[in-house]
């Protein structure tokens, strides 16, 4: 072991901020996330300089994963600007200086994301790293971790189904709104952070490699490129993801750009009025510009 | 090259930073000869909110506990937050053996067990018989004579004749056979908490450097539950001994233990009743241990019952919250809990979103005509 390769003179701080044996450790958690898809891998998650709840586990998966050529987006429920974006992002750029950063979800190489997943289909080239508060599914239905380990090795899921079920039988819906458990490879079940539903089918068969970190509840858990992931529903009642139509059965439209196939986010205005707008800014941003490539080609 | 993405959320970030800054140095207003407070007044004069952060935050490092105090204007989970995150960034470059705390230069040990203890009781400072009357004359303490009173205090007592070592008093109860005997270690090094995550069940070890840097309030409530009647220790407090615990390490050439430094920290042993089903052949009292960094006496009484309360909780199956490893050693970590409460504040705009389909959903269908 060279300690002094690895100790820095004073108090300054190394690049990607975390010592080298925490780097190594996550990347570790991280190969074997990938070998056994779904299944959340312990690791020893350290104390980041923000709060916990606030992505010290994506933190701590970026800060391991990043090299000088990285070009990264930070988002935060779809946002660049988001003020927590906006502080990850900051940190990142301080702590790994020769990175770039982008808000483009083109032309980035690694993502943070709170609450959602970019609507513009990710690549191969790039990896998603998801902000995680509870990683296990199975917490509604049993709070002790140990058992919760057990229920997960023998694939034990009824008891999340029959939660499922009593939601039909009480409302006629399955109330699950955000962090809806989702098998992967036809074996463990995820919670897949709290993206909406209709983020959710983001996940299968995505050409990105998507990771998942909890800082505060310490796992790292995987869905591998191109592999299966299933949201737990019925033969007979499907999944759905969240209904945008007005009464009177149309899809809604984003107020700014007009898109008709993005998540939208609600605003009230004082006057009472709700108006919708897309949650993800670049996307947005990505149509406005299509539009006005548009005009200019038919003036 | 690289370049950065910056639009509004970044300019007020920076601004809620600035406010904060003026709130700290605005006595400067009012005051014109206002000094920003001396590091070395928070490490002596606050010394028990030092000892506070050293042992919430996991890092013997009075003077950064201090900075860290000062930043964060007082708030101690901040902190010790503070102070952890930047233990993060520091390697684990070596570990001390277990080391003897019959060792320790005391500047305090009582014990509730015993009326006379081998070494003598000694009180040393502690605020348990003051009368919590507001002192009024502190309110404009003249510095002349602030000065003057530790120096009166050491004339008065002239240096004493204290022996380096004071015994254990669990070791006479060990010698009596009232204590099981001590089990030696399984070869096992000790589990470090910071470089391995918590999977249960978990050692011993793991349990107590949880405790040891647990929040204190939490763990005061936990074990409290436990004292009232959640629970039922009743413990005596064996020894509590307040110190300064010699620290060796291997030498880099020789090997040999070497002393590297010392480290203020609070130690409580306490005895409890003996158990109907203890699997030895005879019965014996049974131990509970606490020790942290810093002169946090509450908060190693505290400790020392929830180990043996979790002792029992792993040996027989908790019957109660304190007894259960699961309960206690994932939710006393301040770090992790304020962590947690904070992000509370952070937008949710979009599983509230989610939120809300379902609740409309859900409406709709109550609604129809069935």
């Amino acid at each position: 072991m060279n300690v002094t390769a690895h100790t820095t003179a004073g108090n300054a701080y190394t690049f990607g901020f975390l010592d080298e044996y925490a780097k190594k450790e996550v990347r570790r958690a991280v190969l074997k996330a990938i070998a056994i898809p779904g299944y959340q891998v312990p690791y020893a998650s350290r104390e980041m300089p923000m709060g916990r709840g606030f992505g010290t586990g994506g933190l701590q998966l970026t800060l391991s994963l990043i090299g000088p050529d990285e070009v990264i987006k930070v988002i935060d429920q779809g946002s660049d600007d988001s003020v927590n974006a906006v502080n990850l992002r900051q940190f990142i750029e301080m702590m790994c200086p020769g990175v770039s950063t982008t808000t483009k979800t083109a032309e980035c190489t690694l993502i943070q994301s709170r609450h959602r997943i970019p609507e513009r289909p990710l690549t191969a080239a790039q990896i998603i790293v998801l902000q995680v508060p509870y990683p296990d599914p199975l917490v509604v239905v049993e709070p002790s971790e140990d058992k919760r380990k057990t229920m997960h090795g023998e694939a034990d899921y009824s008891r999340l189904l029959v939660k499922l079920y009593e939601d039909l039988v009480t409302f006629d819906e399955i109330t699950l709104s955000h962090r809806y458990p989702t098998r992967i490879n036809g074996h463990y079940i995820i919670d897949p952070s709290p993206i909406p539903r209709w983020d959710v089918p983001k996940l299968n068969d995505s050409a990105a490699l998507i990771l998942l970190g909890a800082g505060r509840e310490k796992k790292i858990y995987a869905v591998p490129p191109h592999t299966q992931a299933t949201p737990l529903a019925f033969n007979d009642v499907p999944f759905r993801v969240e209904d945008f139509r007005d009464a009177a059965g149309r899809r809604r439209a984003c107020a700014r750009c007009g898109c008709m196939n993005s998540f939208l986010d609600e605003f009230v205005s004082d006057s009472g009025d709700k108006t919708y707008q897309c949650s993800d800014s670049d996307w947005c941003d990505e149509q406005l510009l299509q539009i006005e490539r548009l005009r200019r080609k038919s003036a | 090259m690289s370049y950065v993405a910056i639009k509004g959320g970044g300019r007020a970030i920076a601004a809620a930073a600035a406010a904060a800054e003026y709130l700290r140095t605005a006595e400067g207003l009012l005051n014109t000869v206002a000094e920003p407070l001396a590091i070395d007044a928070i490490l002596h004069q606050l010394r028990h909110l030092v000892d506070r952060v050293i042992a919430e935050g996991g890092v013997y490092h009075p003077q950064f506990a201090a900075l860290a105090i000062k930043q964060s204007l007082g708030d101690t989970l901040e902190a010790a937050f503070v102070l952890r995150a930047w233990r993060s960034t520091r390697p684990r470059l070596a570990a001390t053996p277990a080391l003897d705390s019959s060792r320790m230069r005391l500047i305090r040990r009582i014990s509730s067990a015993f009326k006379e203890i081998p070494g003598g009781q000694m009180l040393g400072p502690t605020p348990d018989y003051a009368l919590r009357l507001l002192r009024l004359e502190l309110m404009d303490e003249s510095p002349e004579a602030f000065r003057a009173i530790a120096r009166n205090w050491l004339q008065n007592y002239p240096e004493a004749q204290l022996p380096d070592t004071f015994p254990k008093v669990l070791d006479a109860l060990r010698r009596e056979s009232l204590l099981p005997p001590i089990s030696p270690p399984h070869g096992a090094t000790p589990f470090d908490i910071t470089r391995e995550p918590l999977v249960f069940p978990v050692p011993r070890s793991a349990v107590l450097a949880t405790l040891a840097r647990a929040e204190t309030g939490s763990l005061l409530a936990i074990a409290y539950s436990n004292m009232r009647g959640y629970g039922d220790v009743h413990p005596t407090v064996a020894e509590l001994r307040v110190g300064y615990l010699p620290v060796l390490l291997p030498h880099p050439v020789t090997g040999e233990l070497t002393e590297v430094g010392e480290a203020l920290i609070t130690e409580c042993e306490v005895v409890a009743m003996y158990e109907a089903d203890n699997t030895s052949d005879k019965p014996t009292f049974t131990v509970g241990y606490g020790a942290c960094f810093g002169h946090n006496e509450v908060k190693a009484i505290s400790m020392a019952i929830l180990d043996r309360a979790l002792r029992k909780g792993m040996q027989n199956g908790p019957s109660n919250p304190s007894e259960d490893p699961e309960f206690v050693l994932l939710h006393v970590d301040g770090v992790d809990s304020m962590g947690f409460a904070a992000h509370y504040k952070m937008p949710h705009y979009v599983t509230f979103q989610s939120d809300m389909d379902r609740l409309r959903a859900t409406q709709r269908k109550s609604e129809e005509p069935v």
